[in-house]
């Protein structure tokens, strides 16, 4: 444990430091160059705000009316059926969607069943092991304005759904139920 | 498809509202949600700026270049629209990179870089590319190595063994990616046989 939060504290001061003295041997004016790049953040962050705030509150309508619950209650049998426990269904369903949502269900998931309870874990996993789909896909595409996303979005909650399955195999494989 | 999840979404909110009784409810979020996208939008302000900064120095100091080297027979694999001289390259390993050590916040500023060139190389056209969708596809099937803010969580509670899931995490991040890859070329042969036909 002690590695890795000092790899992780680390890293990116050292990741810093190794740029910038590599690019002073480069005979790169940095301090210039640091403001000429981060002149971009402004238009960028500001590009996004019309996709997020369209798609967050739509998220948001549906969560705040009820209707994401009773989905997810609708389709918590079959999965239980095919062996899903369903403490974990909420949670595998908004992660695509929702990632301050999926964080909170797996924080309360934790305190509930505990971190090192088989549920703890698989919370854990399924955390780690899948990203915020729909919030990547409006960040990215709205920053440079993709208007047409392609199979992006298929291709992404299919990858959701292997990433899922794998997590329930693999946390059942190695700590059992 | 993301226009009909979106008006699903809003729609069957509504309704499902209407029919239950929780209008009060969508009512309160509605313009709170609002805000709170315009604020997650601006926060994102200080680190996209810090990133950039340091992104830009590192162009201009040839260690992008030196990284797409590096992972040249990989990335050539992956993204065969992409040259393999081109930013657009360096970007997306940067990116890559900085999602496998969990540092969310740098790898932003970076995938966006990546797809800004991405875009011209598919004449500034406002559809998504092919290795764009590759890209995403990876980039949303969370390739981590350390998952820093579930072991943040799990030593909130107490855990006896904080790290013991970055195993797991491991496996099946790695599972869903590669899975995530060959989901992808899937869609791509279906997309190049119906354009044929």
């Amino acid at each position: 444990m002690g590695l890795v939060s000092a790899i992780s504290i680390w890293i990116l001061p050292c990741l810093i430091g190794f740029v910038l003295i590599y690019a002073t041997f480069k005979r790169v004016s940095t301090y210039e160059e640091f403001v000429e790049g981060g002149k971009e953040g402004f238009s960028i962050a500001v590009s996004i705000i019309p996709y997020l705030v369209g798609m967050l509150v739509a998220i948001t309508v549906f969560r705040a009316s009820g209707a994401l619950a009773f989905m997810i209650d609708s389709i918590k049998p079959f999965l239980t059926a095919i062996g899903v426990p369903s403490e974990i269904v909420p949670l595998a369903l908004i992660r695509p969607i929702s990632g301050t949502g999926a964080l909170a269900m797996t924080s309360d998931l934790i305190s509930t069943y505990g971190p090192d309870s088989f549920i703890g874990r698989l919370a854990s996993t399924m955390q780690g092991s899948t990203d915020t789909t729909l919030y990547i896909l409006t960040v990215y595409f709205g920053a440079v304005g993709i208007k047409r996303m392609g199979d992006a979005l298929k291709v992404g909650l299919l990858a959701d759904l292997v990433g899922i399955i794998c997590a329930i195999i693999v946390v059942t494989l190695v700590f059992g139920s | 498809m993301v226009n009909l999840i979106w008006v699903f979404m809003f729609v069957f909110g509504i309704l499902y509202a209407a029919i239950n009784g929780t209008m009060e409810e969508v009512n309160k979020v509605l313009f709170k949600s609002a805000q709170e996208a315009v604020t997650i939008s601006l926060g994102l302000i200080s680190i996209l700026v810090f990133w950039l900064g340091l992104m830009n120095i590192a162009k201009k100091a040839g260690l992008l270049e030196k990284l797409s080297d590096l992972f040249k027979p990989v990335a050539k694999r992956l993204f065969p629209d992409i040259p393999a001289d081109h930013p657009a390259m360096g970007y997306i390993l940067s990116n890559m990179v900085a999602n496998l050590f969990g540092l969310g916040n740098a790898a932003t500023p970076m995938g966006i870089k990546a797809m800004e060139q991405m875009k011209k190389l598919n004449a500034d056209r406002d559809d998504a590319s092919r290795s764009m969708i590759t890209f995403l596809a990876i980039n949303t099937s969370s390739l981590t190595i350390i998952p820093t803010t579930v072991i943040a969580i799990r030593m909130n509670y107490d855990s006896l063994s904080p790290t013991d899931i970055v195993g797991t995490t491991l496996i099946a991040t790695a599972c869903s990616t590669f899975a995530a890859i060959m989901i992808d070329r899937y869609f791509y042969q279906r997309r190049q046989r119906r354009r044929r036909s």
